[in-house]
């Protein structure tokens, strides 16, 4: 690692702002970090140096002129989800294979209108599809984080794993990533950095590859709190092209950073008390609460009793609409075609040689529960389930609860290829069971490392916020982040 | 509610993904697993309870009914596998 990899964003701002380096020179040192390491970790599936030295240069023009903007000169990396005009998007799925979009995606065109630039395209689960980064076209994605005497690869979490493993290795000072049901948050957790899955509608969805529209949110993942607020910041907006995009004024997140928690109420879920969950994340979730008290928050049992079912009825709700979003995937408009003896049979060949085995199952999952006869059972049970989990939340932030503090996974990071995990889908499903309920709900989730394991492997807690309530969170968790510290991997690649 | 091989053949028809009988059957006892899993929603009492349709309660919003964008035609088929004078090509679908 060299030295300007080594700062946060906000440190690179002030230190390119007093003219210390230039956008060139930090830009450099990233892209010579990530061909340095790239092959250890398989975090960047296409790195775009070229263009990333173009936009560099044309930052430091800009500042020269004195326009600099919120993120003038900072190298960033983006998941492989979002639309980058004529740069590589495949949503690391094989059935997108060669896809150069003509259009931009509008949380990237956000970003670089405040002056960011590009070092290329993160790894992630297949469409979004998974909890490891395993299920990639491009293969796994290795966690910068050993356990302690251990040379074991770890998996980084996913689906935005390649995101959390760039951000937590150095190889990009803040990454783009989606948030479906945990892929920000659990990845955040697994790798010791800070991830947020703003309210549904916060970031408008427009050229993010679909994966369950009523689920799916963009988000950043940084190396502090402080990183992840000015990066949201960018990344949110209105956006006439995505009608679920709201029309609310983005907040300067950076400001409530350091305001005090005093009067603040803090919710603590009995639910989220699950069996089986390790002593220490249950230790970890004790020591939260007790910093929450120490900087002045009033600590309160909740109940959220439709906590258990979120899983399931995800399990229902989002390979459904992905049933229906990956319909477009037919050989015929973009990606990978394979011929067939009529066009039935070149679609089905298509989508069977395309797309993974984890992305049909899933596919297969959402046009069972759509089919004649299950709707009401399935479909339409679930829907109302989610109502009903959304509406616990309504209770209690309604009986005047401002944020709630819950684990953000059931465990730390597990190793790449684990058997029992690769044997049972269920089991590497119920990673999310804690984040889940959040994009159920479609509230803002934040997830910021709070202590290491006995394994030497960083551990996060979750806080969960009313609807736009985003400065709550990053309030409180940057609370969290004074009293823990930050979390680095040794660098042993 | 349980599938069997059949099903999973339907479900996959349905779907338009080409399935071996080894997969197939290799999907059943995994959607099965999926389906078992999921079936735990049924005890849940949802009586008078609304399905929900959207997270955040808002009014669609609306645009005036005018042309704002086209004219891209080289954009459009610049991905697609196979094209001819704008055209996406398909194999043969009527006689």
């Amino acid at each position: 690692m060299t030295e300007l990899t080594s700062l946060t964003i906000a440190e690179a701002r002030e230190k390119l702002e007093a003219g210390e380096f230039t956008s060139v020179e930090l830009t450099e040192a990233y892209l010579s970090a990530i061909d340095a390491a790239n092959s250890v970790f398989n975090a960047y599936v296409a790195v775009t140096p070229e263009k990333a030295l173009g936009m560099a240069k044309a930052s430091d023009a800009r500042r020269a002129t004195g326009k600099a903007g919120a993120l003038e000169g900072i190298p960033l990396g983006i998941k492989d989800l979002f639309a980058t005009r004529d740069v590589h998007t495949q949503a690391c799925s094989h059935i997108l294979d060669g896809f150069l979009p003509k259009y931009e995606s509008t949380v990237t065109q956000n970003l670089w209108d405040d002056g960011a630039v590009m070092l290329g395209k993160l790894n992630m689960d297949e469409f979004a599809m998974g909890s490891s980064n395993e299920t990639s076209h491009y293969g796994a994605v290795v966690n910068p984080w050993r356990a302690n005497g251990s040379n074991q690869q770890l998996v980084p979490g996913g689906s935005s794993g390649g995101s959390a493993a760039a951000v937590s290795a150095f190889l990009c000072a803040g990454a783009t990533a989606t948030d479906t049901g945990g892929s920000i948050r659990q990845p955040a957790a697994f790798t010791g950095t800070v991830g947020i899955k703003p309210t549904y509608g916060r970031c408008s969805r427009w050229g993010t590859v679909a994966f369950a529209s009523s689920l799916d949110q963009a988000g950043p993942i940084a190396r502090d709190v402080r990183d992840a607020a000015i990066m949201l910041k960018s990344m949110a907006s209105v956006d006439a092209k995505d009608t679920t995009s709201v029309d609310l004024p983005v907040p300067d997140y950076e400001a409530s950073l350091g305001q005090s928690l005093k009067g603040m109420k803090i919710g603590i879920p009995k639910e989220y008390r699950v069996e089986g969950m390790p002593e220490e994340i249950e230790k970890l979730w004790a020591q939260g609460i007790a910093w929450l008290k120490d900087a002045g928050a009033e600590i309160v049992d909740i109940t959220l009793p439709h906590t258990k079912y979120a899983l399931p009825a995800y399990y229902i709700v989002a390979p459904a609409e992905a049933s229906s979003n990956l319909a477009r995937y037919d050989g015929v408009r973009y990606g990978l075609r394979v011929d067939g003896k009529d066009i039935v049979d070149m679609y089905e060949k298509t989508r069977a040689a395309g797309f993974g085995t984890e992305v049909k199952r899933r596919i297969m999952i959402g046009t069972y529960v759509l089919s004649a006869g299950y709707y009401d059972a399935y479909y339409l049970q679930a829907q109302k389930v989610r109502t009903l989990i959304k509406r616990d939340f309504e209770i209690v932030f309604d009986a005047g609860v401002d944020a709630i503090l819950t684990p953000a996974t059931p465990s730390s990071a597990f190793g790449i290829a684990d058997e029992d995990l690769a044997s049972d889908p269920v089991k590497m499903y119920l990673n999310d069971i804690f984040t889940v309920t959040v994009n159920m709900a479609g509230l803002p989730g934040i997830a910021v490392p709070a202590g290491l394991d006995a394994k030497g492997l960083p551990l996060g807690l979750q806080l969960i916020g009313k609807p736009f309530e985003e400065e709550t969170l990053f309030r409180t968790a940057y609370v969290i982040e004074q009293a823990a510290g930050r979390f680095t991997p040794a660098k042993w690649w | 509610m349980s599938v069997d091989l059949a099903t999973v053949k339907r479900v996959a028809r349905l779907a338009r993904i080409a399935v071996t009988e080894e997969d197939a059957n290799r999907m059943v006892g995994e959607l099965n697993g999926i389906i078992n899993f999921v079936e735990q929603l049924s005890e849940v009492d949802v009586t008078g309870v609304e399905p929900m349709t959207s997270v955040t309660p808002m009014d669609m919003r609306k645009r005036a009914d005018a042309v704002t964008d086209g004219d891209k035609a080289d954009d459009i088929v610049a991905n697609a596998p196979t094209t001819d004078h704008n055209f996406f090509l398909v194999p043969k679908v009527v006689e």
